[in-house]
């Protein structure tokens, strides 16, 4: 059955195919099934391969299953196949990808039941998806990168969807010129590994990285660095995180897929796919988990202060993956990819709930305009508590197992793993107090504005099952040894460590109960008062970076763009003629038709002449 | 012969079409696309069945070169002063002369209805353009190539001064002058060559292959080489000599801005590679480091430039030139990646750049205006063309999956290895892509519309079919860029470029 790997992308792209073709004339009912049909046959696919790899006889070093399509390049010493590559990262990678893909396509079809451009959001989300499948199916770094840069296109044109507000417009653009900004780098990261190592296949590449180059190798730094900026602004960490939040703008359920569950999450798999590299340059390892720290923390601030229920879940969404970063910082690279498991399950039952609420409010996504939907909205109440409680990592919860292995790791590893250790450990106090204030201020409180659940079975199911794994997806044991080197230190923290870990988000959700419920009167004012006001509005702001980038990047960029409309150097070329035009005119002045001045001209002419003969 | 044939059939046309229109104003058109698809017909015969057609790789003539010649023909012309008529071509004048063929029939659907005023003469040019160009893509005489370098040049000037825009006669000259200053440089260079030649062997002959051997002193070589790269440098063009095809480009007609950015341009680079780096290896060799640079300047300068224009045509002139920054740094990287990215790059290029002067002109057509604070929201009102544009846009961005990414990714990889400096800049080349290629987008299609539209069709049949089959193109360059690759391989090989490796 390994055979029919190939199926897996090419089954979504043959729907973003008919989709395209038929050019929005297909009725909504056929779109919806063949969009979201299309992802749950490849789901389908993608547990026939997988139950095949699961039953196969490990050969050499780890299992792994290679298919290949066609030689895409061969251009001197280098040539780079159209192959796929399935081992346990990548296997892990396709059953979230198909199957919360699958379970986010069949929300979407309740949820953009009445949109004019029904067939065309189907159209770029299975697009999306196959693109998404290449990228982490692929063997070679440059198919990687073509995934990479398809995922980006995808979140444009999704971003943008409503196109019809500039500021979707401009959301879009800022999210694809950004992760441009990063992908860049990655591409000269890629040159670079083609120059010293001669290959772009990704198993080739580290094996003979392993064996030519001493750890902390200044190629090997060079190498991770780039990549690393690739990872960054795709995945949204420092510094390239400020488009996230603004990718809001698209419907709900591209929030739920791309910008929480799969799309984001590339990074982190970028990284623990070439983690051979990142072992070969422990200083960048290092600043990996230290670039995780610094945007879990950040981000976690700013969820605090927002006010739009999706902002919330976009920014702890960029806090979750500090995690991840932070993890694969200290080496627990299996912790990461559980993370980012777990991460893809309750976050997007959290975005679909939230997209549920919004629809309910007849599109508001003020939370301060909500409050008291306990009631009215039982059903979404059940299913934000589950997101809420996994995504503070509640014991039991599947959030619970990832994050608590994470700190554990980071505490466990040498060096500086102690601060890394404790920034997660605020991380999640604070993920705990905005989440919660989030649940507390949506449900409990006072009843603002009535509201009615939106029922039917796509709308529901998919969150039904998404909770299920939740609670439950920390049970689930990755196929990951292979893939992974096994951590040197085993990580049992003592006791007290355990406890500390399992109290400090209980702490976080005693005290937004305390603020957001009990006395909320404090809450407001921390908002509205001197140096809470300008904390409150400093965290709004992003700490500030929107406006710096746009001081540093955008206005100098316009600025110059505005002075030099008229291409200066085209001057150059107008002078010349103008110039010689000027010339033209002063000779043609000289003929004037008039006898006298003729005369007077020869007259000076020969005084000229002689003058000089007798001068000189 | 089947070369002569490919120009005779387009020349003859040419003249028929002015016959034709005394009769039927609708008739020259006709005959064009006739003409055209005789053409592309006898090149598919060339390609899938070599042997029938006299184009076989045993029949190749030796010239002490590896690679080979598929078709070569040969015969006396002024041989007193060693001038004949060779017609050659490699894998590499191949596909261009394909892409010519191609892009003929492209711009032939753009003018199908645009043009109503005297047709004839109107088919005469644009089918004597084409044959000035597949001159140049096959004369192996350094005068036959001259000659057929001022031949695609006339008509060309003609078909923006008759029937331009607003600016036109401007535009025009501007044109006319940039080339004839650059072509009588390269003149000036042609004859300093024959004539070092001729006091180191004392053979006079414009032969190609003959002047490959030639032996001169490396500074007699260094001006030579210069004088041949500002020529084509101004052709193809990379900056600060780019000045003519911003107005070059927004003033012509539809069909001659996508002769001009498909064709002609690469007109620019195909000479760089077969004179400058074909003659010269050592000189262009030493001349790299300025060449590159200049490249790079181009990619950043000009996406800078094109990002402030309000004008859609100017703005994709200037992208235009943006784009040819990297054939120009693939060209003087020269190695084995960036030389095949370079010839990618320009065949890609061909398609995204004349589908996107298809789509400023049909909207040009339907709205009167190219200025793109008069549109917004066209989305909604010409679904069709909107998406057109999208693809396009997304194509010349680089997206992986359509060639312009095998050229542009093909090019920096081996660049790379050459500077490293340089390649970062370049690099930067994906980022301002992304900035002035989105916004676009947003102020023409997306947002709310600017003015009532009224009443405008979207595409049309022919149109479509033009859209379409320039699609399929880029995504055959895109996947299967193999096919493609193995042409040019022999023709690079000719031009003595080691493809084994990626170094020299």
């Amino acid at each position: 059955m390994l055979d029919l790997l190939w199926l897996v992308p090419t089954i979504p792209f043959i729907g973003f195919l008919a989709l395209m073709l038929s050019a929005g004339k297909m009725p909504p009912f056929a779109a919806g099934l063949v969009g979201a049909g299309s992802i749950g046959l490849s789901f389908l696919v993608a547990c026939l391969v997988g139950v095949s790899y699961l039953n196969m006889e490990p050969t050499g070093e780890g299992i792994a299953y290679t298919q290949t399509l066609w030689t895409w390049l061969r251009v001197g010493d280098f040539s780079a196949g159209f192959s796929f590559y399935l081992d346990g990262l990548s296997l892990v990678m396709m059953f979230i990808i198909t199957g919360v893909g699958f379970l986010i396509h069949v929300y979407a079809t309740g949820y953009m039941k009445d949109d004019p451009g029904f067939a065309r959001f189907f159209c770029y989300m299975n697009l999306f998806v196959a693109a998404m499948l290449i990228l982490v199916l692929g063997d070679n770094l440059l198919l990687l990168f073509m995934g990479w840069e398809g995922v980006g296109l995808c979140s444009y044109l999704l971003i943008g969807f409503w196109y019809k507000d500039p500021h979707n417009g401009y959301a879009a653009r800022k999210a694809f010129v950004m992760t441009r900004v990063g992908d860049a780098s990655m591409a000269l990261g890629l040159f670079l590994i083609f120059m010293s190592l001669g290959t772009l296949d990704i198993q080739a590449a580290m094996s003979t990285a392993e064996s030519q180059w001493q750890p902390g190798s200044g190629m090997a730094v060079a190498i991770t660095l780039l990549l690393l900026g690739g990872a960054v602004g795709k995945s949204a960490q420092l510094p390239l995180q400020t488009w996230l939040p603004d990718a809001m703008a698209g419907p709900t359920p591209i929030s739920a897929l791309i910008h929480a569950a799969t799309m984001v999450t590339a990074g982190v798999y970028l990284i623990a796919r070439t983690h051979v590299f990142y072992e070969l340059a422990p200083s960048v390892q290092y600043l990996v988990g230290v670039i995780g720290v610094l945007t879990l923390l950040m981000a976690g601030f700013t969820a605090l202060v927002q006010n739009d229920i999706k902002k919330v879940l976009a920014f702890s969404t960029v806090s979750q993956i500090g995690y991840m970063f932070l993890a694969l910082g200290v080496g627990a690279w299996s912790s990461a990819v559980f993370h980012l498991m777990t991460h893809a399950f309750f976050k997007a039952l959290l975005f679909l709930t939230a997209g549920s609420i919004i629809l309910s409010m007849h599109h508001e996504q003020n939370i301060f305009k909500m409050g008291g939907l306990r009631r009215d909205l039982p059903f979404c109440f059940w299913m934000f508590l589950i997101g809420c409680l996994a995504l503070t990592a509640l014991p039991f919860t599947s959030g619970f197992f990832s994050k608590e292995e994470i700190l554990a790791e980071a505490l466990a590893s040498p060096d500086g793993g102690y601060l890394l250790w404790l920034g997660g450990l605020t991380g999640a106090f604070l993920t705990g107090l905005y989440s919660f204030r989030l649940l507390f201020l949506v449900f409990f409180g006072e009843k603002r504005h009535a509201a009615e659940e939106m029922k039917g079975s796509n709308l529901q199911l998919p969150l039904v099952i998404l909770a299920v794994f939740s609670i439950l997806g920390g049970y689930i044991a990755l196929p990951l040894d292979s893939v992974f080197p096994h951590a040197e230190h085993e990580a049992h923290p003592a006791l007290h460590y355990q406890i500390i870990m399992i109290a400090v988000p209980m702490l976080g959700i005693l005290l937004a109960w305390y603020l957001f419920v009990k006395r909320k009167d404090i809450s407001d004012r921390l908002a509205t008062d001197g140096m809470g006001k300008t904390l409150h509005r400093f965290f709004f702001s992003q700490w500030g970076m929107d406006w710096l980038y746009s001081l540093l990047f955008i206005k100098p960029y316009v600025w110059l763009s505005r002075i030099n409309r008229r291409d200066f150097v085209d001057a150059f070329y107008n002078g010349t003629a103008g110039l010689a035009r000027f010339a033209h005119g002063l000779l043609s002045d000289t003929q004037t038709g008039h006898l006298r001045w003729y005369v007077f001209c020869v007259g000076v002419g020969l005084l000229l002449l002689v003058s000089i003969g007798v001068f000189a | 012969m089947i070369l002569i044939w490919l120009m005779l059939i387009l020349f003859v046309g040419g003249i028929a079409a002015v016959i034709a229109e005394r009769s039927n104003p609708m008739l020259p058109r006709v005959i064009a696309l006739g003409a055209l698809l005789l053409d592309l017909g006898l090149l598919l015969l060339v390609l899938f069945f070599p042997a029938t057609m006299g184009a076989d790789a045993t029949n190749q003539i030796s010239i002490g070169q590896e690679g080979e010649w598929l078709v070569l023909f040969q015969a006396d012309w002024i041989p007193q002063l060693g001038i004949s008529f060779i017609f050659g071509a490699d894998g590499l004048s191949l596909l261009l002369i394909i892409l010519t063929v191609f892009l003929g029939l492209m711009s032939l659907g753009a003018a199908w209805h645009e043009i109503t005023e005297r047709s004839g003469f109107f088919y005469l040019n644009l089918l004597w353009t084409l044959t000035g160009v597949i001159g140049v893509f096959s004369a192996l005489d350094l005068f036959l190539f001259f000659v057929f370098w001022e031949v695609m040049l006339v008509p060309m000037y003609f078909i923006i001064a008759i029937w331009g825009h607003e600016n036109k006669s401007y535009a025009a000259m501007k044109f006319f002058i940039f080339t004839q200053v650059s072509g009588l440089l390269m003149l000036v260079a042609m004859l300093g060559l024959v004539f070092a030649h001729y006091q180191t062997s004392g053979a006079l002959t414009f032969n190609y292959f003959a002047l490959l051997d030639g032996e001169f002193t490396t500074e007699v070589g260094f001006w030579l080489m210069l004088g041949f790269f500002i020529a084509f440098a101004t052709k193809l063009p990379t900056v600060p000599l780019h000045n003519w095809l911003p107005d070059a480009h927004s003033q012509a007609p539809t069909a001659g801005s996508v002769i001009l950015a498909g064709i002609l341009l690469k007109t620019g680079a195909y000479g760089l590679l077969r004179f400058a780096q074909g003659l010269f290896p050592e000189e262009s060799a030493a001349f790299a480091p300025v060449a590159m640079t200049l490249g790079a300047i181009s990619i950043l300068y000009t996406a800078k430039v094109a990002f402030a224009q309000d004008d859609l045509k100017r703005l994709i002139a200037y992208t235009s030139v943006s784009h040819m920054g990297f054939v120009m740094l693939g060209i003087y990287a020269w190695n084995a990646q960036s030389a095949q990215g370079a010839v990618m790059t320009m065949l890609a290029h061909g398609f995204s750049a004349a589908a996107l002067f298809m789509v400023a002109g049909g909207l040009q057509h339907r709205l009167h205006t190219r200025d793109m604070r008069q549109m917004g929201g066209l989305w909604g009102v010409m679904p069709k063309l909107s998406f057109m544009a999208l693809f396009f846009t997304v194509a010349a961005v680089g997206m992986p999956g359509l060639g312009n990414f095998i050229g542009e990714f093909l090019v920096l990889l081996g660049s790379f290895q050459r500077s490293v400096t340089i390649t970062v800049f370049a690099t930067g080349g994906l980022i301002v892509a992304a900035i002035y290629s989105l916004i676009v987008i947003q102020r023409t299609f997306h947002g709310e519309p600017k003015q009532q539209y009224g009443d405008v069709a979207d595409l049309r049949k022919t149109e479509m079919a033009c859209y379409i089959a320039m699609m399929l193109g880029l995504v055959w360059m895109g996947l299967y860029p193999q096919s493609m690759l193995a042409l040019a391989e022999s023709g690079l090989m000719n031009l003595g470029l080691d493809m084994s490796t990626g170094a020299r």
